[in-house]
């Protein structure tokens, strides 16, 4: 187990040197550059611009020293935000991207698992519908409409009840979290409300679990050791990209709630080229996902004794 | 199981047999454990009520580590008790780097926490900041500081502070993008392309209240210039402390305006306070500006608004109904920018024929734009390069040099496209290429260009929408046929438009080359006899008409609302822009 | 695993068996239970109406073109008034301008504020009694007629010359009442808390050559000014630039629904081939396999779109579709692959795929006939969900700058548009928003009634 575990981690390491260099690449293959402004600048000033930034080095050569510089955990300095360290920045703001993306998939997850369960449980009942009905809602609606409609819904009720019960916007508070965190893990627990239930359905009619009622055990026995364990097999698999996916795609609800995740950084960083937070963050979320896929891997055969882990 | 039955035939049939006498075993199990059921739901009860105490639990724990992170709780959007007013910022500035900055947040910013020779006051004249008076003659300008005028550590600025600060931004090293607005000073360009020193700039600190200045040559508008950011002053000393890092937050910055930066949490807050420090600190009545979010959408602000947390929020034409539903009073400003459709004049180009912009020109309406499509309050139809805001010899320009007159005429229009595709030898024209940005403005009107043209002219235009660098990269390497394009002021001078169409102009991304035109800017450039730069600045107007070098599509303005305690807040199209500074908070 | 076999496969015993009932292919009987699935057959019904109403759509009589824009009509909810009255052409209109009585403060209000010529939605001009003492004036419209201590409404423009009493008004005039009002500014250009308030019905009109063109008439002939005439039916509503809502939902559907379902089909048909590879081949492939699906998963999305949309050198008047299509499928597969090969390696150990392989079955039979059919739940469910977040991926694409290009429609970018104005005109967010809730809810009944149909051990449920 142990082996296994730092055989996954050295491969690990090896599949975040590739996505490092296929960023890298594909980075430099966009036309443009992160030096590029509305206002042009003369040729002495785009000179010294290049040597400033190395950009007069040829292209393996920056691949050299930026990897160089990586090995030793250095990302470098932003272009966009022109005195800041990337690694400042990932420190600063992944820590909030984090907060809301565990926030929102343990909402995700804890409301995916238990609706899922209860439509299963009731199929085809009043509550199997009703939840259903909400679950194709859920995923039926754009992430943005969403938050734009989950802030006018803030700013109705502070209004209604003429005192600020939940903050509109902004970011500090326990209370600035709840509703992006809603609104962000909504469509994650839509899925898998339905993953749950279909998974759940199949478990319900298995042999092992008609054997288990005929011999009389309690049902919640039943359902916590045969009927839960069993059906959560696929959540868990979808788990770890969805966590990536959630702290990752915040980016429409960090905006409109004004806070200050990585999401937002990242997609500006892509929109304005800035090669180094682009590396920086890829990289970072790259082995930030890899560690995950590991550990909900390592997590299969704990949950799953049949599941071999060579 | 069926899955199974294919290896053993038989065992279909029994299944699907088995299906049907084993049917009863699921209705079955929801009688028979009819009371189960019940206890099975509460128990399931128990469970959910479990996960999401849990839950709860955990969301406690999150928010306890994040206070240690985030940023402290906003008040409300005005607060007379501290004196404090809570703003939204669209976006945040990239360092506060005087020398370097380049942006618009950048330069508000500084413009409320740095002080230049002069600053602009709430009606837009020139007034004294760190320098009491001033002589600005022929190709040199001398500038005396008053000696009350502080650091926010508590030392005197000097015009030393000034002579380090303009040779940082031309020094090469600093690769500063705005080092060309130090050009008008002796030996700049030649510094800032490593070909002298930078003791070679022609400003010295004669004293340390005395700052001369030597010019390349004679400007009319230097002591305009002086009031920009990248001429404001920095302290030596304290830049070199920084190790590289200043402007990169609060602590790495000394200030010498009318407030201090409190407290900077990237990408969550900016909270500035008032500078006791500052020479005319009692000119300022706020005692706490808090920009609390950091947020470039416009309904988020405007909820934020609604709720009473932010003072200020600008509205679009989406939500400008809604506002006057809320009966707020509303506000106009006209930002100084104007836009236009800039064409392609490289020869390679379709659009380098004159008959085609022509016929372009002529179906183009701006009022229909303006009224139809953008249907902001603020934005003017554009008639000119030149806004209407400029001044020209007494008054403004554009009162005293019209624009030329221009109709839509669709008769004139066909006949310059039939000559254009004579001369070009193509019938049909093959389709144009518009470049176009990724915002939703600039989506909404490249559609109706589009349609206008084929509707019109009947010719096909092909949207090519780019995000902002990719638009750049086609816009220098001439990779398309009209972009749209807008252009705001550096200065309060018709020349900052003025010389955007000269052929040695960077910025002239079509590549348009008329010497006649070129003649005009040289002369409106080295003139000091104001008649005689504007007449210059009217022939360029005529030609660009004329030629159809650009057509102008709007002068920009946009509509903000702003809480009826908060008065004092100046927007101007140059200087800094919202200006707090003479803001104060009114009781009701 | 073979190799350990030292059983000898019996010979088939097809002929001797005797089967009960017809025998029916796994296909005919999935079909027969879905046929007996009343919501999955509706979501049948519906989903092939959405290709319908995707190709057929546009030719219908009454859906005008997608692009055409009619600006007399700009966000007009459906069912709204279309009468217009033919008016003379648009000349612009010199004003009134008076010697500017000189004086001083305090400034009054202006004693009267009247109306030149007629109100219409091509232009509202106003002149008002000049003010002693004013340098200047701002002009307010309202929507309500304001109250005194209450806000004027939107400020239309200053009038910085003493000497001009009037203005004229051409912003996005609709047909309805409208409240202007005139503030007189002091010198430094304030204003005075005095104003003058003008009550104003502007109705809609169209000039005799708009209406030709149009197709609302024969000829300019047949129109007389003050004639009236019907404007274009738009029977969903217009846009934000006038146009067609249905005509551009039919559009848009071509974009969204190609996405929304080619995309989904193709990755996951991708990720069920891999996954199944990599699940039931196991060991060192397996291995590899997987770490190039971490590679992949962790690639930057938004970096490789751009990057694809260069390579496939999309230029102006290209969609983009080609590239986001292939971008999504390259960079989404590694989720169902990952997926797929949890379930195989869960049904890898069952009992029958033992028994199977005891009797004799090849690696691709197990795979395409045991693993495949008993991960069709899974798959399923995923591919239903797969379709809604293919059709957002697109929308958040548009959202940031990157989606389809202009003037193609999609679902997506219309619900982006539509949420900016839901306030005022929620047609234009709520028509895009029930489309794509109607085709997810399809696919999510459609994909439960297939899951049942193709899971034989759903069977015993129904």
């Amino acid at each position: 187990m142990i082996l296994y575990t730092i055989k996954r981690l050295i491969q690990g390491v090896i599949t975040v040197w590739f996505i490092a260099t296929a960023t890298f690449f594909a980075m430099h293959g966009v036309p443009g550059d992160p030096l590029m402004t509305d206002k042009a600048m003369s040729e002495e000033v785009r000179k010294n611009l290049d040597a400033h930034y190395g950009f007069d080095q040829p292209k393996w050569k920056q691949y050299g020293i930026y990897i160089g510089h990586m090995v030793q955990g250095d990302f470098g300095i932003s272009f966009a935000q022109e005195n800041r360290r990337v690694n400042d920045i990932l420190w600063e703001h992944f820590p909030v991207s984090a907060f809301l993306g565990i926030l929102a998939i343990t909402f995700a997850g804890l409301g995916g698992i238990l609706f899922g369960a209860l439509t299963a449980r009731y199929r085809n009942r009043m509550p199997d519908i009703v939840i259903m009905f909400l679950v194709i809602l859920g995923i039926s609606v754009p992430s943005f409409v969403f938050a734009a409609l989950g802030q006018l819904a803030l700013v109705k009720l502070n209004a209604f009840f003429g005192t600020s019960i939940l903050p509109v916007a902004g970011w500090g508070t326990l209370s600035h979290m709840i509703a992006p965190s809603l609104v962000l893990g909504l469509g994650t627990m839509a899925f898998l409300t339905r993953l749950m239930r279909s998974s759940m359905l199949e478990i319900v009619s298995s042999d092992y679990v008609r054997t288990a009622r005929s011999k009389g055990l309690p049902t919640t026995r039943i359902f916590l050791r045969h009927e839960l364990r069993n059906a959560i097999l696929p959540v868990v698999t979808v788990l770890g990209p969805s966590i990536a996916a959630i702290t990752t795609g915040g980016f429409v609800v960090e905006l409109v709630f004004a806070i200050p995740g990585l999401g937002r950084y990242f997609v500006q960083a892509v929109q304005q080229l800035d090669y180094t937070v682009i590396m920086g963050t890829t990289v970072f979320y790259g082995a930030f996902l890899v560690f995950m896929v590991i550990v909900v891997d390592l997590l299969y055969g704990l949950i799953d004794p049949r599941v071999r882990l060579e | 199981m069926t899955t199974s039955s294919s290896d053993n035939p038989g065992a279909r049939g029994r299944a699907v047999a088995g299906a049907a006498s084993v049917a009863g075993v699921p209705t079955g199990q929801g009688s028979r454990s009819g009371i189960a059921w019940l206890g099975e739901g509460s128990q399931l009860f128990i469970l959910s009520v479990l996960g999401i105490g849990a839950f709860v639990l955990l969301m406690m724990l999150l928010s306890f580590v994040s206070e240690l992170f985030g940023g402290g709780g906003a008040g409300e959007a005005v607060d007379p008790g501290t004196g404090t007013i809570t703003l939204a910022l669209s976006t945040e500035p990239p360092q506060l780097d005087s020398t370097r900055a380049t942006d618009m947040v950048s330069g508000q910013i500084l413009g409320h926490v740095m002080e230049g020779l002069v600053r602009y006051d709430e009606f837009d004249r020139i007034v004294p900041g760190v320098a009491e008076r001033w002589e600005v003659g022929g190709s040199e300008a001398v500038f005396h500081l008053r000696d009350d005028s502080r650091w926010s550590d508590g030392t005197p600025v000097t015009a030393h502070d000034f002579v380090f600060a303009w040779r940082k931004a031309v020094e090469p090293a600093t690769a500063s993008q705005y080092a060309f607005i130090l050009y008008p000073i002796k030996n700049a360009r030649a510094v800032n392309n490593g070909e002298l020193p930078v003791t070679a700039l022609g400003a010295t600190a004669v004293d340390e209240l005395t700052l001369e200045v030597r010019l390349e040559r004679p400007i009319g508008y230097f002591d305009k210039l002086v009031a920009f950011p990248t001429y404001y002053p920095i302290k030596q000393a304290f830049y070199e402390g920084r190790d590289g890092r200043y402007g990169a937050d609060a602590v790495d910055l000394l200030y010498n305006g009318p407030f201090v930066i409190e407290r900077w949490v990237h990408g969550a807050q900016l909270r500035m306070s008032r500078n006791d420090e500052y020479w005319d600190h009692e000119r300022i009545r706020l005692n706490t500006i808090d920009y609390a979010y950091i947020t470039s959408d416009v309904n988020a602000t405007l909820n934020l608004y609604k709720d009473g947390k932010v003072a200020v929020a600008g509205l679009d034409a989406e939500t400008l109904h809604d506002a006057l539903e809320q009966r707020w009073k509303l506000e106009r400003f006209n930002d100084g920018s104007v836009f236009f459709i800039e064409f392609n004049h490289r020869p390679s180009r379709l659009t380098s024929n004159r008959n085609l912009r022509k016929a372009i020109q002529f179906v183009l309406d701006p009022a229909e734009l303006v009224y139809k499509v953008i249907k902001l309050p603020g934005n003017t139809p554009g008639e000119s390069l030149f806004p209407v805001w400029l001044k020209g010899v007494n008054g403004y320009f554009r009162q005293e040099y019209p624009a030329p007159e221009h109709r839509v005429d669709l008769a004139r229009a066909h006949d310059y496209l039939e000559r254009a595709k004579q001369e070009l030898g193509l019938d049909p024209l093959p389709p144009l290429i518009f470049l176009s940005g990724d915002n939703p403005a600039a989506n909404k009107q490249s559609e109706y260009f589009q349609e206008v043209f084929a509707s019109r002219l009947g010719i096909e235009v092909k949207i090519d929408r780019q995000i902002f660098k990719q638009r750049l990269a086609k816009m220098t390497s001439g990779d398309f046929d009209m972009v749209l394009a807008g252009w705001g002021p550096d200065y309060a001078d018709p020349l900052t438009f003025g010389d955007l169409f000269a052929s040695w102009n960077k910025n002239n991304r079509g590549e348009y080359a008329n010497s006649v035109l070129d003649g005009w800017v040289e002369v409106a450039q080295s003139s000091l006899v104001p008649e005689e730069r504007m007449r210059a600045f009217d022939e360029i107007q005529k030609i660009i008409y004329d030629d159809a070098v650009i057509l102008p599509n709007y002068e920009r303005g946009s509509v903000f609302v702003r809480n009826p305690r908060l008065e004092g807040v100046v927007r101007r199209a140059v200087g800094t822009d919202p200006d707090y500074t003479n803001a104060y908070i009114v009781d009701g | 695993m073979n190799a350990a076999l030292s059983f000898r496969p019996i010979v088939a015993e097809r002929d001797v068996e005797v089967i009960s009932r017809p025998s029916l292919s796994y296909w005919r009987d999935a079909w027969i239970r879905l046929k007996a699935n009343r919501r999955a057959l509706v979501s049948l019904y519906i989903v092939i109406a959405l290709g319908l109403f995707t190709v057929v759509g546009p030719w219908l009589p009454f859906v005008p073109n997608h692009s055409a824009q009619d600006l007399d009509q700009i966000s007009s909810p459906p069912g709204a008034d279309r009468t217009a009255t033919i008016v003379e052409p648009y000349v612009p209109w010199s004003g009134v301008t008076v010697n500017a009585p000189g004086g001083q403060a305090p400034l009054e209000a202006p004693a009267s504020v009247s109306l030149a010529g007629e109100a219409t939605t091509q232009a509202v001009r106003i002149f008002w009694d000049p003010v002693r003492g004013a340098h200047g004036y701002r002009i307010y419209r309202n929507i309500a007629h304001p109250a005194p201590d209450d806000a004027l409404g939107m400020p239309l423009a200053d009038v910085l010359v003493p000497s001009r009493v009037s203005f004229e008004d051409r912003l996005d005039i609709k047909p309805q009442e409208y409240f202007y009002s005139v503030v007189p500014l002091d010198r430094n250009g304030r204003e005075a808390p005095v104003y003058a308030t003008l009550d104003v019905s502007a109705i809609r009109v169209i000039t005799a050559e708009e209406a030709v063109k149009r197709g609302l008439a024969g000829s300019t002939a047949d129109l007389a000014i003050g004639d009236q005439v019907e404007l274009k039916l738009h029977v969903l509503g217009t846009d934000y630039l006038g146009r067609d809502m249905l005509a551009r939902l039919m559009h848009g559907a071509r974009v969204s629904l190609f996405i929304g379902i080619v995309a989904p089909f193709l990755f996951i048909l991708v990720g069920i081939l891999y996954g199944s590879a990599a699940g039931f081949v196991g060991g060192r492939v397996d291995q590899v396999l997987m770490r190039f699906a971490d590679f992949v998963v962790a690639l930057p999305f938004l970096l490789f779109m751009i990057l694809f949309r260069i390579l496939f050198k999309i230029e102006g008047g290209d969609s983009g579709i080609a590239p986001m299509l292939i971008a999504m499928v390259i960079l989404s597969w590694p989720a169902a692959a990952r997926l797929v090969r949890g379930q195989i390696l869960q049904i890898r150990e069952e009992g029958y795929i033992s028994a199977s392989r005891l009797l004799g079955a090849k690696t691709p039979y197990l795979v395409l006939r045991h693993m495949i059919p008993n991960t069709m739940g899974v798959i399923l469910v995923t591919i239903t969900f797969a379709v809604p977040s293919a059709i957002f991926t697109e929308a958040f694409l548009s959202f940031i700058g990157m989606g389809v290009a202009p003037p193609t429609p999609s679902w997506g970018s219309m619900c982006n548009e539509g949420i900016k104005t839901m306030l005022t005109y929620p047609h234009e967010l709520i028509f895009p928003a029930l489309f794509i809730s109607i085709t997810v809810l399809a696919f999510n009944l459609l994909g439960d009634g297939l899951r049942d149909a193709l899971d034989a051990r759903m069977r015993s449920q129904e």
